[in-house]
């Protein structure tokens, strides 16, 4: 395939991508629920993406994503809800004073959410990312728990167990999906970069990575703290999808959506990570109907309830990581070379069959 | 020839209760060839750990070209615990460990005995990585490709480098999918892509037959005169020991047995009992 024609079908993508959302903003194909499925897809692609960033391309294990989600929410919800609401939703103990008086703009809410994970996440990795073996799931997945119990504690900053809701929503999906290009377009180009090359040899090996001369504590640091900060602002823009937030939205179960989502789309792989994004939202959102009471001819089926959604979730993660572990593309991502050679492939073995079927008959 | 390159003063690594490497001394100076041999388990391999930083001495000091970069002494429970020589006990006072990374900054690459390559990336990507440590851009630049001039130029010197070592025309191939004798050059060409000065081989000729190890001898010289080397080297072919270097150190039971010219050590009876008698043909 030539380059021209490999930029013009990246080109149509685009376009494509461009116009659909265009049509779906407009309302003219689907509806507010749909709506609602592809932006929250398009928000669990930056978090996805972000927590690949540190599993799939540093080689670390990190269990934190809900924790930094939680930090980038709190600071979209602390920082935008409307001083007129303030006092109302605050009714058990009102908003710290100063902490009222600061009104933010959504997008530097967002940025000072993506900040403040991204310094915790360095206090976190530290001390942890030195050692040798990997503490980090178990240190992460600990903050996560933390920063919910914290938050739930916060009466005066976060609302404690309350949450804060009538924070201002997002009114189109160019908001998501571009904030989604952004972050995303981001990382591909970090990870392309030679810090990119230099997490990917850590992943590697990481004797001979330091052998190499990386710093190893530093990059694995620098690694996690920009997954931290995307992850948040993924928080973020979570919070003015569903326009309130609780603590009790990032229980560490949270977490578990994006790790399927990476091992599905291929610890290593961008693309793969955002088209097993759009899947498993999508996926999540139809399974909704285990969660509901099912009767069968007016008997009750009693497995199904509220919950039975995360053991059939569970199981397909386990059939997955048994059966496929590489995921929807392994490493690898897309490309028209890969496409033309699966094309190729295909071709070559229905010829093949049809030689075989017309050899068979004579 | 000038300076020495690399000093080693009665280094001991004490794993537990086992003495890997006993008092340890010995010099390399710029420009030399000189192997470290010794049977199975002599610490070879341990020694080399101990000067590239990854583990720090239980005792002795380790210098680049006059600059302590790891130095310790007994102390602690380790002083109950020491098994190793004692005379050298009392010596040394300081303590110091430079990470593995900036002991490869200072000019020392290494290749490993089981060779550790990036396995899943191209063997470009192997070497360019290896340039990453010498690159000026932060990440902030290096991400949005401000640094565009220096990325250029090192993927230009990653290909006169493969060209140079005969891995050009594999250099997208992915380096788990090359010949083993391919992988060990490619181990080589990344660890000359940190621009050492000395290079520390770990039995770079492990697993070769007679000719594909005459063609690394050949390579090792050329290299050495091309990139103004100085090598240090682990090996057990006998051949290539031999003919390369300029000097040899043996090693049996953590302990220097002999130190000496090939025909020196070839004549020296220790070794022979140690080492040559017992040596198998791989
Ligand atoms: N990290 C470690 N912990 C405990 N013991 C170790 C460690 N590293 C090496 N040893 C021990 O030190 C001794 C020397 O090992 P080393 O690998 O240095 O030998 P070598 O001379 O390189 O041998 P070979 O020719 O087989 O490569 C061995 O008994 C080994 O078991
Ligand atoms: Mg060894």
């Amino acid at each position: 395939m030539s380059r021209k024609q490999k930029n013009i079908g990246t080109g149509i993508l685009i376009l494509a991508a461009v116009v659909l959302i265009a049509l779906f903003d407009n309302d003219v194909i689907g509806n507010a629920y749909v709506k609602r499925v592809l932006n929250l897809a398009a928000i669990y692609a930056i978090i996805s993406v972000s927590m690949n960033l540190v599993n799939g391309f540093t080689g670390l294990f990190s269990l934190g994503q809900a924790g930094f989600m939680a930090i980038g929410a709190f600071s979209v919800a602390i920082f935008t809800v409307p001083e007129q609401y303030i006092s109302s939703i605050f009714y058990i103990e009102p908003m710290a004073p100063w902490l009222a008086a600061i009104r933010l703009p959504f997008v530097a809410a967002l940025l000072v959410g993506g900040l403040i994970a991204a310094a915790l996440a360095l206090l976190i990795g530290y001390p942890v990312l030195r050692l040798k073996s990997d503490y980090l799931a178990i240190a992460t997945l600990g903050f996560s728990e933390i920063i919910r119990i914290v938050f739930t504690q916060l009466q005066t900053i976060t609302n404690g167990a309350l949450g804060i809701n009538r924070i201002p929503g997002i009114t189109t999906m160019w908001v998501p999906f571009g904030a989604a290009a952004v972050c995303i377009g981001i990382m591909v180009l970090l990870i392309r970069s030679s810090y990119g090359r230099a997490f990917k040899a850590i992943r590697e090996d990481d004797i001979a990575a330091e052998a190499m001369g990386i710093n190893l504590s530093f990059h694995k640091n620098l690694s996690f703290a920009v997954s931290s900060f995307f992850t948040a602002i993924g928080g973020g823009l979570y919070a003015a999808l569903l326009t309130s937030v609780d603590p009790k939205q990032f229980y560490f179960t949270m977490t578990y959506n994006f790790l399927l989502i990476i091992v599905l789309g291929g610890m290593g792989s961008v693309t793969g990570t955002v088209i097993a994004s759009f899947i498993i939202t999508g996926g999540l959102e139809w399974l909704r109907f285990f969660d509901e009471p099912l009767s069968i001819m007016g008997v009750n089926i009693p497995i199904f309830r509220s919950g039975l959604r995360m053991v059939v979730f569970s199981i397909l993660l386990m059939v997955l990581v048994l059966f496929y572990s590489k995921g929807l593309m392994g490493q690898k991502e897309f490309s028209w070379d890969g496409i033309y050679r699966q094309y190729e492939k295909i071709k070559g073995r229905l010829k093949r069959t049809s030689a075989k079927r017309k050899g068979g008959a004579a | 020839m000038g300076k020495t390159v690399l000093e080693v003063n009665d280094v001991t690594m004490q794993f537990g209760g086992v003495v890997a490497v006993n008092n340890l001394s010995l010099h390399v100076e710029e420009g030399e060839i000189i192997a470290l041999i010794g049977p199975n388990g002599a610490g070879k391999t341990t020694a080399f750990n101990v000067i590239t930083g990854v583990y720090a001495p239980t005792n002795g000091q380790v210098k680049f070209k006059g600059e302590l970069i790891s130095a310790n002494y007994p102390h602690g429970q380790m002083r109950r615990k020491y098994l190793g020589e004692q005379e050298t006990l009392d010596k040394y006072s300081a303590k110091k460990s430079l990470t593995p990374d900036r002991i490869t900054k200072l000019g020392v690459a290494r290749t490993f005995q089981n060779i550790r390559l990036f396995k899943n990336l191209t063997v470009f990507e192997n070497v360019l990585t290896a340039k990453h440590m010498r690159s000026k851009a932060n990440f902030l630049s290096a991400t949005f490709g401000l640094n565009y001039k220096e990325e250029r130029k090192n993927r230009q010197e990653t290909d006169e480098l493969l060209t140079l070592l005969g891995l050009y025309d594999v250099r997208g191939e992915i380096a788990s999918s090359l010949p083993y004798g391919k992988q060990r050059h490619l181990e080589i060409a990344r660890a000359l892509a940190t621009r050492p000065e000395l290079l520390l081989l770990d039995e770079p000729a492990a697993g070769m037959n007679p000719q594909e190890t005459d063609e690394l001898t050949a390579f090792i010289r050329r290299i050495k005169e091309d990139f103004h080397l100085t090598v240090f080297m682990i090996e057990h072919h006998m051949d290539l020991v031999m003919e390369i270097s300029d000097r040899i150190y043996v090693l049996d039971f953590g302990k220097l047995i002999a130190e000496g010219t090939p025909e020196e050590i070839q004549n020296n009876q220790r070794v022979i009992d140690a080492y040559l008698g017992v040596q198998k043909d791989e």
